[in-house]
């Protein structure tokens, strides 16, 4: 449940993420730039757990029918796509301008200069960061238990109200979130250190 | 959408929401104090020549940083009860939360002192002074003043974190807007209420580091010639021991 919940809010988040970075980085309308820069601060601004409880319970509000993982994962989305989108508008902004300047002589439009020259270099620059934030986005499923969705922490909990044995219930999910993170930051760090010398 | 927001339901319960803030406030503060308290010590373990004191540390940062908040939380409150320790929730709040921000708090001291050139550190020896005035006139001060912008970021993180320990009845802002929000029945706009006061807090303590960061800032460039502001700080505030 967990891995499910994490595998979609990385892939959502990834997809809006690069909307968000493309609208902040999107050099011909400021109110592009506004929208995509106000999104980040409300989002980045707020705890991720009260944007679960204000998609959660707010969502059936506004009429959408949604299931407690819609909710939840629409949440957990729109936390990191902020994120995300931080993330890939430093590393597009971060291309040197030559790489820019070569492809508008070539007579790329803006778009074929995204597409083809700038994303892929940005997309290698910026998985360091973007591991570091997957292991976020790992301890962020955890809040989710607090609405009741079943996954590691609740099930932690669950199984607590059976042994009344509260340190080693959570100890062992500590455990297994531990299992789950940190390969993934050691993975981080060595990416990062093996870009250094190629930058 | 059949739904009419009525916001002035929530705003009858006004009187709740301030002690939460203010709640809040003293929660964030305390860990946060804490936190830079631990993340100092454990910079200064990370960076230290006995490797002993190194594996420590890290194993301190990987474990916190590798684990969630809320199971963070539930250890020690829930948890230290199998050992017979019961502890007041906001006592385990600010332990829980001064831990946790202590970890990424060593990461950013440790950047910080790292930035201080090593030539600092072996003038300090060079004048006779023991490991501990070393450190803390030589290389605390330039170490706080670099990663400043680094441990007002945190301190935002931490005041967004704390509303993770409503859940063990923290009576602090998200705590207050649950029990709104069980009275009213109004879960939307409470929330929505609740989150805009985050998001004006963050923003005013966002302003508020980054004005005393001018401050802190101009101080050491007032002096003629030296760019860098590194010894010569600690001649400038009169921290060089006699």
């Amino acid at each position: 449940m967990t891995l499910m919940l994490t595998a979609i809010t990385a892939f959502g988040g990834l997809v809006f993420g690069l909307v968000l970075g493309l609208l902040k980085t999107f050099p011909h309308s400021k109110i592009a730039n506004a929208i995509g820069a106000l999104y980040t601060y409300v989002f980045r601004g707020t705890p991720l757990l009260l944007q679960i409880f204000i998609f959660y319970f707010g969502l059936p509000i506004l009429g959408f029918d949604t299931s407690p993982l819609q909710s939840v994962s629409i949440a957990l989305v729109a936390y990191s796509s902020a994120y995300i989108g931080e993330i890939l508008r430093g590393s597009i902004q971060s291309i040197d301008k030559g790489q820019w300047e070569a492809s508008a002589s070539l007579a790329f439009t803006y778009w074929q200069q995204m597409r083809r020259v700038i994303l892929p270099q940005a997309f290698k620059i910026s998985i360091p960061p973007l591991v570091g934030f997957l292991v976020s986005i790992i301890k962020g499923t955890s809040l989710t238990s607090i609405v009741g969705y079943i996954e590691l922490t609740k099930s932690g909990t669950i199984v607590l109200q059976a042994t009344y044995q509260p340190f080693l219930v959570y100890a062992i999910v500590c455990l297994f979130y531990f299992a789950l993170c940190y390969p993934l930051s050691l993975l981080g760090s060595r990416l990062e250190r093996r870009f250094i010398p190629s930058a | 959408m059949g739904y009419k927001l009525r916001f002035a339901d929530v705003l009858r319960y006004q009187h709740m929401m301030l002690p939460g803030l203010v709640a809040t406030m003293r929660l964030s503060c305390m860990s946060f104090l804490l936190g830079v308290a631990v993340g100092i010590v454990g910079g200064y373990l990370k960076t230290s020549d006995k490797p002993v004191a190194r594996r420590i540390a890290v194993a301190y940062v990987e474990f916190i940083r590798n684990t969630p908040a809320l199971i963070q939380l539930y250890l020690v409150f829930f948890g230290l009860t199998s050992f017979g320790v019961w502890l007041d929730p906001s006592a385990a709040a600010v332990l829980t939360l001064g831990i946790n921000c202590g970890a990424y708090a060593t990461e950013i001291v440790r950047s910080g002192i790292e930035a201080v050139g090593k030539g600092q550190k072996e003038a300090g020896f060079s004048l006779g002074m023991s490991r501990y005035q070393v450190f803390r006139y030589v290389i605390l001060f330039p170490t706080i003043k670099t990663v400043f912008p680094s441990l007002g970021n945190q301190f935002i993180l931490t005041m967004l974190g704390t509303s993770v320990v409503s859940q063990i009845a923290v009576p602090e802002l998200t705590y207050a807007a649950s029990i709104i929000e069980s009275r009213t029945f109004r879960s939307f706009e409470v929330y929505l209420l609740i989150a805009a006061l985050y998001l004006a807090l963050a923003s005013v303590f966002a302003v508020a580091f980054w004005l005393i960061e001018k401050a802190f800032l101009d101080k050491s460039l007032r002096l003629p010639g030296r760019r860098t502001g590194r010894v010569v700080n600690t001649v400038d505030t009169g921290l060089l021991p006699q």
